[in-house]
């Protein structure tokens, strides 16, 4: 099955090991994701900030090079999806910013292309049962917390997939198609901190080390994730944590696609993982995961 | 004029700007002075009030109108004022008819001009209608003085004692084995802190003996047909097993039944046996058998509860029996529910054993509860030292839940706070809350006391999560006043569910055929001036069936909805209109197409002489069959055909 991908910027530069995993996991499923012959950054939450319809000619310029290439369009990065989800829905919503949008990109978008997730497609289309059996690595009971971030949360009304956005479980269980123990703790929909690293790094150290405080005291070995600024924080500030909270034990944290590429038995070389700042071979050596 | 056009009088109302500010009505009087039949058109500025009436009522006597048009404000406000005023001058009531042209006219139209002419439009009519109008009379139609009161909760009871102590007998119907209500599972009541049981069981054991009520538990109305004065119901008494008459509630029974189920009485907190007895003060003070819990009685499986009965009480061969009983008049109590914890999202789910709703904290704190009143938490029977109480969960959100307020609530919570805190003085109990209403009497200082006296902890904001860690509930919130967030490591939480009315309210409204609103709580009358009845005579509503309310407010709408009784039976006998269906005999063809169009089967095909004829005293006037006969030979009175086209004519401006 093919299906159009928006890669977005973090994806191509930053966070490559999560596009990469993401395209090679993908395609071992069947599932070929097909790179958008135009695109540009989605704007990155920013766009929707204010009423203005000029912001949103950056996202809506990637729908509308959606649109061209077919019904649907899946991406990785959950930001870029909440945006687009979002901006799809003024368009199909709002006349004036439609009229306005199409006047100024010169095209006819209705609001008509269908914005999914990843993990939604794998969850609906490819289905976890058919990851169970394509498993290979199986991850043998790894006990594995689920980091959902916000962006596939809220607004749940716009683009929560979920049945209960209060208490979501797609990930878990695609973890538990893996073979891995999912851990349940409360915090596993709760901001990370987001762009505060930026202007209040202690702020945004502080919600993340919550996060991974209540993950690691429900019993979690490994954390994944499906943002890219969701893994930064909760990777990055792991140093500042163990200053400021004494006992802190580092985490590794994954992106979610990077595991599914593991446990399906494929190349993880390219997945990255020099580039994180706690390092995850440790971990994924011992339980015979990767070789060192 | 000839003596066939009448002697119609028009009396226009200003209704001070109302009618006056959109419509000439100075203008309209004069033109209507030349329209045929008119002999008498004048304008007024309050036509209602006494010297209006006045004006009227010397017209008719003076100028010998055999017909009056009020042109003014709704008929459904007062067209029976102006036919009163009419019949007391001397002319036939029916001879006396309202042209809107308020709501109709002035009130929905902007240009003057255009206001004016409908408003003559409109008139003229009318005019045409009472020209063809009969001089009718009122029937009489028999009404039975026999009340059924639907429901045995404290309104529901409360109504039944009004109106059985005026003299009337009453039918009191209650779908589970004993009256009570929710009144009966609460521990104590605000704000005098009175032990619920204690001054209920009084009213209880009153309906019990009382030689006017004829008391149906563990009953439930099937059907009601008919109207006012004359309804025809239908209800299933479901077998007890048990015969009322012969058990002493000694209690031998239950000790020996096998069977071990959650019991509803206690919100599910303990268990009861199949056969059971929901509270010992129960009325009738006998025990039940619940057929669905029951191991098996068609085959009899197990028969200890009858050889342990030495009253020889157990009957497992109780049939149901539906009893059919006539009744004037219907109180309509059916109480209230709670919205569903596992409903409220993140507040705990249903899932935590230690996350409860405010009627199974009242089971805990009752010293008839599954604690036998010692305050203890359910998941592990410590005794709970930090509490954390929820306002408005459910109610008040338009979003994710239900937009009203629940009204009992702020009360009851600081209710269970304080009497938590009696019972543990050295725990701490917390609420979150967004406002605080405590409007009743004594409720202000009811809830300053909670806050003065018991040191609870008022937090006004509200809770985003609850959920389980350890052994704790952990509550996130925020305290809006000074700013902070706020976590607590709660043993216990509490949370204010919503009213809502209770199951089977919208199946029992489409049975009684009278209106609900978007939530199943019973419509009134009318919101301000008529709370105790529904829009369908004879139906007259009660407690919080009919909106969130307390006790209070429940017993004083019952009294209010018994005097309504009362009235309707304390007259000599009732009037129905006599706007009724009548049947051409030489037009009817038999064809019956009408009879089964009539919603009141007033209508009956007479086999024998070949044609339909009507039971004045059911038709209501609706005019249904009129419209479904293809000869026309069904006409209402007043609103005949005739009648109708001429209306049309005059009001479409057409050549007659």
């Amino acid at each position: 099955m093919r299906i159009a991908y928006f890669p977005g910027c973090t994806l191509s530069t930053k966070a490559k090991g999560f596009n990469d995993s993401a395209r090679d996991s993908a395609k071992a499923l069947g599932l070929e994701l097909v790179d958008l012959e135009q695109w540009n950054c989605c704007g990155a939450t920013f766009p929707l900030l204010t009423d203005n319809m000029l912001d949103l000619t950056g996202p809506a310029r990637v729908l509308i090079s959606g649109r061209q290439q077919g019904g649907r369009l899946v991406t990785a990065c959950t930001i870029c999806y909440n945006v687009l989800r979002r901006t799809n829905r003024v368009i199909r919503e709002n006349e004036d910013g439609r009229e306005k949008l199409n006047l100024f990109l010169e095209a006819e978008y209705k609001g008509d292309l269908e914005v999914l997730d990843l993990l939604q497609v794998l969850r609906d289309e490819v289905g976890f049962d058919k990851i169970w059996e394509a498993v290979k690595r199986p991850l043998d009971g790894l006990k594995v917390a689920a980091y959902y971030g916000c962006m596939v949360l809220r607004p749940p009304k716009e683009v929560a997939y979920e049945e209960d956005p209060e208490n979501p479980c797609a990930l878990d269980d695609l973890l538990a198609a893996l073979g891995a123990e999912p851990v349940n703790y409360p915090y596993k929909g709760e901001c990370c901190g987001a762009y505060l690293i930026v202007k209040s790094p202690q702020v945004a150290g502080e919600l993340s080390y919550t996060i991974l405080d209540s993950a690691q005291r429900n019993g979690a070995q490994l954390v994944v994730t499906n943002c890219p600024l969701c893994q930064f924080n909760l990777d990055r500030q792991q140093g500042l944590m163990g200053q400021r909270h004494a006992g802190f034990q580092p985490i590794p944290i994954l992106y979610f696609t990077q595991l599914l590429g593991i446990a399906l038995g494929l190349d993880s070389g390219d997945y990255g993982f020099e580039k994180h700042y706690i390092d995850p071979c440790s971990l994924l050596a011992s339980r015979n995961l990767i070789a060192i | 004029m000839t003596k066939a056009m009448g002697r119609i009088g028009v009396f226009i109302c200003h209704c001070g700007t109302n009618i006056a500010g959109t419509v000439d009505v100075e203008k309209l009087a004069e033109n209507l002075r030349s329209y045929p039949g008119v002999v008498h058109s004048v304008d007024y500025t309050y036509l209602c009030s006494e010297p209006g009436q006045s004006l009227i009522k010397e017209a008719i006597a003076g100028k010998g109108l055999d017909g009056v048009v009020v042109a003014a404000c709704s008929p459904s406000l007062h067209e029976a004022t102006f036919r009163r005023a009419s019949e007391e001058a001397g002319l036939n009531p029916y001879r006396c008819e309202i042209a809107n042209i308020r709501e109709q006219c002035s009130w929905v139209h902007e240009d003057k001009a255009e206001a004016t002419h409908k408003a003559e439009r409109i008139i003229q009519a009318v005019v045409e209608k009472v020209r063809l109008d009969e001089p009718l009379t009122p029937l009489k139609v028999p009404l039975t003085r026999r009340a059924l009161v639907i429901g045995g909760g404290i309104a529901g009871i409360q109504a039944a004692l009004d109106i059985a102590n005026s003299g009337y007998e009453v039918v009191l119907v209650e779908r589970g084995p004993s009256i009570g209500g929710r009144m009966a599972q609460l521990s104590e009541t605000f704000p005098t802190l009175d032990c619920s049981q204690c001054i209920l069981t009084p009213k209880m054991v009153e309906v019990g003996r009382h030689p006017n009520i004829e008391l149906l538990t563990y009953s439930a109305v099937l059907e009601a047909l008919g109207y006012v004065g004359n309804f025809k119901v239908k209800i299933l008494k479901k077998p007890r097993y048990v015969i009322v008459e012969k058990c002493t509630a000694c209690g031998k029974c239950t000790k020996v039944c096998p069977v071990v189920v959650p019991n509803e009485f206690d919100r599910g907190l303990s268990c009861r046996h199949a056969i059971d007895i929901p509270f010992p003060q129960a009325v009738p003070t006998a025990y039940y058998l619940d057929e669905e819990s029951c191991l098996g009685l068609f085959p009899l499986v197990c028969d200890k509860c009858a050889r342990a009965c030495d009253a020889g009480a157990i009957d497992y061969d109780m049939q149901p029996e539906v009893v059919e009983c006539e009744v004037g008049a219907i109180v309509v109590a059916t109480g209230y529910e709670l919205y569903p914890v596992e409903q409220t999202g993140s507040l705990g789910w249903g899932k935590h054993a230690d996350v409860v709703d405010g009627l199974e904290f009242e089971r805990m704190l009752s010293a008839s509860g599954p604690t036998g009143g010692e305050m203890r938490r359910p998941s592990d029977g410590k005794v709970p030292k930090e509490v954390v109480f929820i306002q408005c969960v459910g109610s008040r959100d338009p979003e994710g839940g239900l937009p009203y307020c629940s009204k009992i609530c702020c009360m009851y919570t600081a209710k269970h706070a304080m009497l938590y805190k009696h019972k543990v003085p050295d725990g701490q109990a917390y609420v979150f809350y967004m406002d605080i209403r405590a409007g009743g009497k004594g409720y202000e200082e009811f809830v300053q006391r909670a806050i003065e006296e018991d040191g609870v902890l008022y937090l006004r904001g509200r809770v985003s999560r609850v959920f389980q860690e350890d052994n704790k509930v952990i509550v996130w919130g925020v305290d809006t006043l000074s700013g902070k967030e706020i976590e607590i490591a709660a043993d216990l939480v509490v949370l204010a569910t919503a009213m809502v009315p209770s199951q089977g309210a919208m199946d029992l409204a489409r049975k009684l055929r009278i209106a609900t609103d978007e939530y199943g709580f019973y419509s009134e009358a009318h919101p301000k001036l008529r709370p105790v009845e529904s829009l369908t005579a004879g139906i007259y509503l009660a407690g919080a069936a009919q909106a969130p309310k307390d006790i209070p407010e429940a017993v004083a709408q019952a009294g209010g909805a018994a005097s309504k009784v009362v009235s309707l039976f304390s007259a000599e006998e009732l009037l129905q209109e006599p706007i009724t269906a009548t049947i051409d005999e030489e037009r009817c063809s038999g064809c019956g197409i009408c009879v089964p169009v009539c919603p009141y089967q007033a209508l009956g095909l007479d086999l024998r002489e070949g044609r339909v004829k009507v039971t004045e005293a059911l038709c209501q006037g609706c005019g249904a069959c009129v419209v479904s006969c293809p000869s026309g030979a069904v006409q209402q009175r007043n609103f005949t055909d005739k009648q109708v086209l001429a209306m049309l004519t005059a009001g479409l401006g057409m050549e007659g």
